[in-house]
């Protein structure tokens, strides 16, 4: 049993676990400290000052984020002298930031203007530096800008991509006045070993860390009437984007965000959910047929494990840090990629449609997608197979912008071809759906049967443990499988790239061998991406995972094998999962990277 | 930035200080320190070879080393120019001293002129006091410097060697 300690915060008596900041305790009280460079998500670190509070008796004022209580300790959250000191230090941060706040694509959404309006910040105490010092704006990524006049050195962005992506491709540079968010060299992001992963945006409190966002182009393209525009949504988009639309956390919002979808002039609106089911029937092949090539043909040259590929931040991660392991990514192309590519080619068969006239849309709460579309591989149908990614942050700014009041839309569904999906689709949203979703499916090819879990609920891939494993126990195959009798399937997933990294050099070093194993680059997964609403953090995280196992609950098909238009794309089209056609559109390559 | 092939010595050179300091993260800041003393700086391709050898990420290098001012990512000068700062020679005029070789060579700290012949660094006490102010080029001392010396000094160097 932890020790009990006793305070009060504005004369209110409470007690505590030790260990417990004065923060947390002040929560636990309702009462709310501002704070910049506290983050749920990172460390402490304690270098902005904005939380400081008043110990009675004491001269100093601490920081409530980065002070434990102590017995006896009277803490004022709102003195006279917090308020001044406070205020100061956000004047302080003001002066030397770029606070023309109406040109900042962050203007409603920073926490710093949030304080700056809550402690009227009118008259400017100090000068104003900005104009003095020579900052840069980095835009050659085209998935993130970094404007270094808008960052106020918090250094979130520094702890998230090495705690929580154990990247550390940002990195505090120089000190003093000098000091600056930096890179090796100070390259552009583009240039190092970033995976676009928007971990650093998400957790940006200011509007130094953006997404490139491509809204502009996207309303371009609506309003030509020679376009047929088309829309994909992710899955983790219908349980976030409520979020910044009114609701709380773990909203279901799918049928309102198709009516959106609509009403902003979408010539269809069809979902990632369904590539995803196709995912899986050609990964789960891939899976099948790698398995037969090692165990039964002892093939050298074929490698286990076979390792998820959706996450293109994984992918990069990989490409830089784990070159040695490429052959073992799955060449599945993420289920964005596969839409696009299918949307230029059987979409437009299908409808009769010059696919030089389609425009495809993807919405996804990923900014790694962004740079994902862009790579040169990413152009099978003939054409850019997904022309732009906007992120779940951006289709709620697009709604905004068209005026729809979202909490009164009617629910709407898909259109049909490439709209159908199953609940397995809508999982791959959370981390270990991918997962779960395969073996959904491999288990009921190579038995007949379906997976042995109530439900088709495999609960021991689920949760938000950094890295989890699971073995699943192949028994009475069919015939064709006969050589999987009594094998057990090895299975594990990480997400987070510090948490892929501990798979990884676990695998590297040999003290682990799987079969198949799950990477998402987000924490949580794509609920947790970088393109997601902010803020985030684990209790938000939390509400959207059950969010997405709730949706899968509803489906009325929840395996993908099946969804009758996938059923359909390979009878009409394909033919067969990783068929030549399949391999020349669905299946990409990967280029090994510079480690640093 | 041009990529510099590094010599294999001086790959062998920062693979054994590293390895001194058992390929340790966190003795970072004693590998810099000892490969700067070996190698006079640290460019661009040795922070990326400090990196992989202590799996550490370069964006951290290279913060470490913009952090403090003692390390210098340009090459020092054929003749690097100390000047001491220490108190003595401090309150002795050092710092004019230090503003006329960086007039004069148009110089800042830390920098070295494009013909690679001069660099300007600042030194804590050299022990010395006596002689203060205090400034070195290279190896030879020069005690009770005054700006007005500053330009004999460098014509020393000027042409090749001092005549010595
Ligand atoms: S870029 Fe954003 S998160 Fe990073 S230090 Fe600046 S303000 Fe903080
Ligand atoms: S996008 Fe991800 S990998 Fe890149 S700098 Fe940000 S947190 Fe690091
Ligand atoms: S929030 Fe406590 S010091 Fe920044
Ligand atoms: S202060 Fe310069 S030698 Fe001592």
């Amino acid at each position: 049993m932890s020790e009990k300690i006793n305070l009060t915060i504005n004369g209110i008596p409470l007690r505590v676990d030790q260990n417990t900041t004065i923060l947390e305790a002040a929560e636990e009280l309702s009462i709310k400290i501002p704070t910049l460079c506290h983050h749920k998500d990172l460390c402490v670190a304690g270098n902005c000052r904005v939380c400081v509070v008043e110990e009675v008796g004491v001269k100093k004022l601490p920081a409530a984020c980065a002070t434990p209580v102590h017995e006896g300790m009277e803490i004022l959250t709102n003195s006279l002298k917090v308020r001044n000191s406070r205020k100061n230090i956000i004047e302080l941060l003001l002066s030397e930031h770029n606070a023309d706040c109406t040109k900042c694509y962050k203007n409603g959404n920073c926490e710093l203007q949030t304080l700056a309006a809550e402690y009227k910040i009118i008259n400017q105490e100090f000068i104003h530096l900005p104009d003095t010092k020579c900052y840069t704006i980095d835009e050659f990524s085209p998935s993130i800008i970094k404007d270094d006049s808008r960052c106020i050195r918090c250094q979130r962005c520094v702890r998230t991509c090495a705690e929580i992506q154990g990247v550390s491709a940002l990195t505090v540079g120089y000190k003093g006045d000098h000091m600056k968010i930096t890179t090796f060299f100070e390259k552009p992001i583009a240039d190092v070993v970033c995976t676009n992963c928007g971990q650093c945006v998400n957790h940006c409190p200011t509007g130094a860390l953006i997404e490139k966002n491509y809204i502009e182009e996207v309303w371009e393209a609506i309003a030509d009437p020679k376009m047929h525009v088309v829309v994909q949504t992710a899955p983790a988009v219908r349980i976030g984007l409520g979020e910044e639309l009114g609701f709380e956390p773990g909203s279901r919002v799918t049928g309102k965000m198709v009516s959106a979808l609509k009403r902003l002039g979408f010539d269809a609106v069809l979902d990632t959910d369904f590539t995803a089911d196709l995912t899986i029937l050609e990964e789960g092949t891939e899976l099948l047929t790698r398995l037969k090539k090692v165990l039964v043909d002892k093939d050298p040259d074929t490698h286990l494990p076979l390792a998820t590929s959706c996450s293109p931040g994984w992918i990069k991660y990989i490409e830089h840090m784990y070159p040695e392991y490429l052959q073992n990514l799955s060449t599945c192309k993420s289920p964005q990629q596969m839409f696009g590519a299918l949307v230029k080619t059987y979409y437009a068969k299908e409808r009769n449609i010059d696919p030089a006239n389609i425009v495809s849309v993807s919405i996804m709460p990923c900014t790694a997608k962004k740079f994902e579309a862009n790579r040169p591989e990413m152009h099978d149908s003939g054409y850019r197979d997904v022309d732009f990614v906007i992120t779940t942050r951006e289709l709620a700014i697009m709604i905004k912008q068209a005026g729809i009041e979202f909490t009164h839309l009617p629910e709407e569904h898909y259109d049909k071809i490439m709209g159908d999906s199953t609940g397995a689709g809508v999982i791959f949203g959370a981390t270990g759906g991918v997962m779960e979703a395969a073996l959904r499916t491999a288990y009921e090819i190579v038995t007949g049967r379906e997976v042995p879990f109530e439900n088709l609920n495999i609960t021991p891939v689920r949760g938000m443990d950094g890295v989890r494993e699971a073995t699943i126990k192949i028994e009475n195959p069919l015939p064709d499988w006969s050589f999987l009798d009594g094998a057990e399937l090895n299975c594990a997933i990480a997400h987070g790239l510090v948490n892929a990294k501990d798979l990884m050099d676990s695998i590297k070093s040999g003290k682990k061998s799987y079969h198949f194993v799950e990477v998402m680059a987000c924490p949580g997964g794509c609920l947790g991406g970088g393109g997601q609403p902010i803020p985030t953090s684990p209790e938000i995280r939390q509400k959207r995972m059950e969010a997405i196992y709730a949706e899968d609950m509803d489906m009325p098909l929840r395996k993908s094998h099946d969804n009758p238009e996938v059923v359909h794309l390979y009878e009409s089209f394909l033919e067969k999962p990783n068929s030549e056609k399949a391999h020349h559109l669905l299946h990409t390559k990967y280029v090994p990277r510079q480690r640093f | 930035m041009p990529k510099i092939k590094l010599a294999e010595k001086t790959i062998n050179i920062v693979k054994e200080i590293c390895a001194k300091y058992d390929n340790n993260e966190g003795e970072l800041i004693n590998v810099l320190h000892n490969v700067q003393a070996k190698l006079g700086y640290l460019p661009a391709e040795v922070q990326e070879l400090i990196a992989k050898e202590l799996n550490s990420s370069v964006a951290k290098v290279y913060g470490v080393v913009t952090f403090y001012s003692f390390f210098t990512m340009t090459p020092m000068g054929e003749f690097p120019i100390s000047i001491c700062m220490g108190t003595a020679c401090y309150v002795r005029g050092a710092e004019q001293v230090l503003d006329e070789f960086k007039r004069q060579l148009k110089l800042e700290i830390g920098k070295t002129t494009e013909d690679g012949k001069f660099s300007i660094s600042c030194l804590r006490c050299v022990g010395a006091c006596g002689l203060a102010p205090v400034v070195m080029v290279g190896e030879k001392v020069y005690g009770r410097v005054s700006p007005q010396q500053v330009r004999k000094i460098i014509a020393e160097y000027q042409d090749g060697c001092p005549s010595s």
